[in-house]
């Protein structure tokens, strides 16, 4: 299967590959899939508490290379937004972007459950409730 | 000078030996004839190729050249085999023995017959790939036909005890298949020795054209027989009807003497340059080696590599070296390998995994080159792993509750 030139290019220069303090209290986590399944994605944020706004955003991504762009995609959208506009990505448009074909969909739906999960990681290290998501349809 | 792309896929495919091709030409020009046209010199020249081809494979595998009928294939091949088989000794009995790691070819068809109203024993593997002789034993029954096991396995390359599967097979009145694709032109295969009653394989993996192959049906010490799976013109001794394929049944031929003359300095070279990869590869922390070292092709190597998957793992290289999978995403299916599964990896392992198939054209400089582009890729994705950054801070990543994807 040949990959779209947006997947090679994250791919081969992936943006944001790191690890932040999951321990700190303006971070938020996400640790989405499984290794039985093929693809495992770390996906964490840094957030201006006063503010609101993501300044900062990292991932590693254990999958094929549609999981490792669509995680690399998602940090570059994270940075400078706010956690309400974050929580608006929506995975067809990383489908879109990244011109994944049908099979690689699940690797978008991945990257906005990761996104999901540092969100309500971040909400609820700072007392707040956990957004309840409806489940996403690949599962 | 090194020229890219490198091929180490093998066991997918060979490519064609240009003594082989050049022993087919005159076959789709000159020699066009129908090898069943009695009456005239363009017919006779083809019989006369065929009859010589029919020679050098039954020379490879000490075998009769009347005991070889020529197919498209080895699936074709397996399924007349094992269907041939079922249907001509349904008086006997209904009961196939076979294992879990058989190539699709078997398996489907076995599952044919059990649809047919046959019964199937699978026999699982061990660690390396191979069957027990024990279970095999206790598996016989007085209704089994035939135990179908393959000689080498296509993902591993683990090599099954065929002489002693054989033993078993024939002490209790069962006939022997064996799927040898991946064997025959790489290892000494001698069907009396080994004690085979039928057997697929086919050109190309072999360096000889795609579109055929052939399946050894014995004819002494039991005459075996198998009912045609297609009706025709009954050629192939009634076994297999449809016009006989000229040149690539020549170009079969010719790449069998080639194995014959070649195998055993293709068999220390390769093996070498495959020992010599793996080593290299095996430097890498938590590089692991699938299916048996001893027990295995020479010229095969399966390697999982921890913390990394598979496909994103080839993205890496996969302009420049081609290579394959046993992960989810490179198929159409997202399952991992069964084979790999088989052997009791993990799904993690199963889905890190690649499958190295030298040949008679791989070279040191293309080898060397693999090791370079393979440890850095393999390296650069660990990096980008979390998998790989909680091995490293020693966490368990089985006390880890992964969200169910």
């Amino acid at each position: 299967m040949a990959y779209s030139e947006k997947v090679i290019d994250h791919y081969q220069n992936p943006k944001n590959v790191g690890t932040l303090d999951k321990a700190s209290k303006s971070v938020g986590t996400g640790l989405v899939g499984a290794p039985e399944c093929g693809d495992v994605m770390r996906l964490q944020i840094e957030v201006d508490n006063a503010t609101g706004m993501i300044t900062d955003a990292k991932f590693k991504t254990f999958g094929c290379g549609s999981a490792i762009a669509s995680s690399s995609l998602a940090t570059e959208w994270l940075k400078g937004k706010s956690v309400d506009e974050a929580l608006k990505i929506d995975n067809m448009a990383i489908v879109e972007e990244l011109n994944l074909p049908p099979v690689k969909i699940h690797c978008s739906v991945l990257a906005e459950d990761a996104i999901k999960a540092a969100i309500n990681d971040y909400r609820v290290k700072n007392g707040l409730e956990a957004i309840k998501f409806e489940e996403s349809v690949i599962h | 000078m090194l020229k890219l792309p490198i091929y180490l896929d093998n066991n997918a495919t060979t490519p064609m030996d240009p003594r082989v091709l050049e022993a087919m030409t005159p076959y789709f020009l000159e020699h066009f004839g129908n090898a069943a046209s009695r009456n005239h010199p363009f017919g006779w020249e083809a019989e006369e190729a065929v009859d010589y081809a029919r020679e050098q494979v039954a020379k490879l595998i000490g075998a009769d050249p009347k005991e070889i009928i020529f197919t498209s294939g080895a699936t074709e091949a397996d399924n007349l085999g094992i269907k041939g088989v079922f249907e001509m000794y349904a008086s006997k009995g209904n009961h196939i023995i076979t294992a879990t790691t058989e190539h699709k070819a078997v398996l489907d068809t076995c599952k044919h017959i059990e649809k047919m109203g046959g019964e199937v024993t699978y026999l699982q593997v061990d660690r390396e790939g191979l069957i027990n002789l024990k279970e095999l034993e206790a598996a016989m029954k007085p209704t089994t036909i035939l135990v179908a096991i393959m000689l080498a396995n296509n993902e591993i390359g683990t090599i099954q005890p065929i002489r002693e599967i054989s033993a078993i097979a024939r002490k209790h009145g069962a006939l022997v298949f064996t799927d040898a694709t991946q064997a025959v032109g790489k290892i000494p295969v001698d069907v009396n020795k080994d004690g085979i009653d039928l057997m697929a394989f086919t050109a190309h993996k072999m360096y000889g054209p795609k579109g055929v192959g052939a399946l050894y049906v014995r004819r002494k010490n039991p005459r075996v027989k198998v009912t045609a799976q297609m009706d025709g013109g009954g050629h192939e001794r009634g076994m297999r009807s449809g016009t006989l394929n000229v040149p690539g049944i020549v170009g079969l031929g010719k790449a069998c003497e080639l194995c014959m003359l070649d195998m055993e300095a293709d068999t220390k070279r390769i093996s070498k340059l495959r020992d010599k990869l793996e080593n290299a590869l095996l430097l890498l922390e938590e590089a692991y080696v699938n299916g048996s070292r001893e027990h295995r092709l020479p010229h095969v190597s399966n390697i999982s590599f921890k913390h990394v998957e598979g496909e994103g793992l080839l993205m890496g290289f996969n302009k420049n070296i081609a290579l394959s999978s046993g992960s989810a995403c490179t198929s159409a299916s997202l399952e991992p390998s069964y084979v790999l599964k088989a052997l009791g990896l993990g799904d993690d392992l199963a889905h890190s995994s690649l499958r190295f198939g030298l040949g008679r054209f791989t070279n040191e400089e293309q080898i060397d080159y693999t090791v370079k582009a393979i440890s850095e890729t393999v390296i650069k994705l660990r990096e980008m792993s979390p998998l790989w950054e909680m091995y490293k801070e020693g966490i368990d990543l089985d006390t880890i509750e992964w969200a169910a994807h």
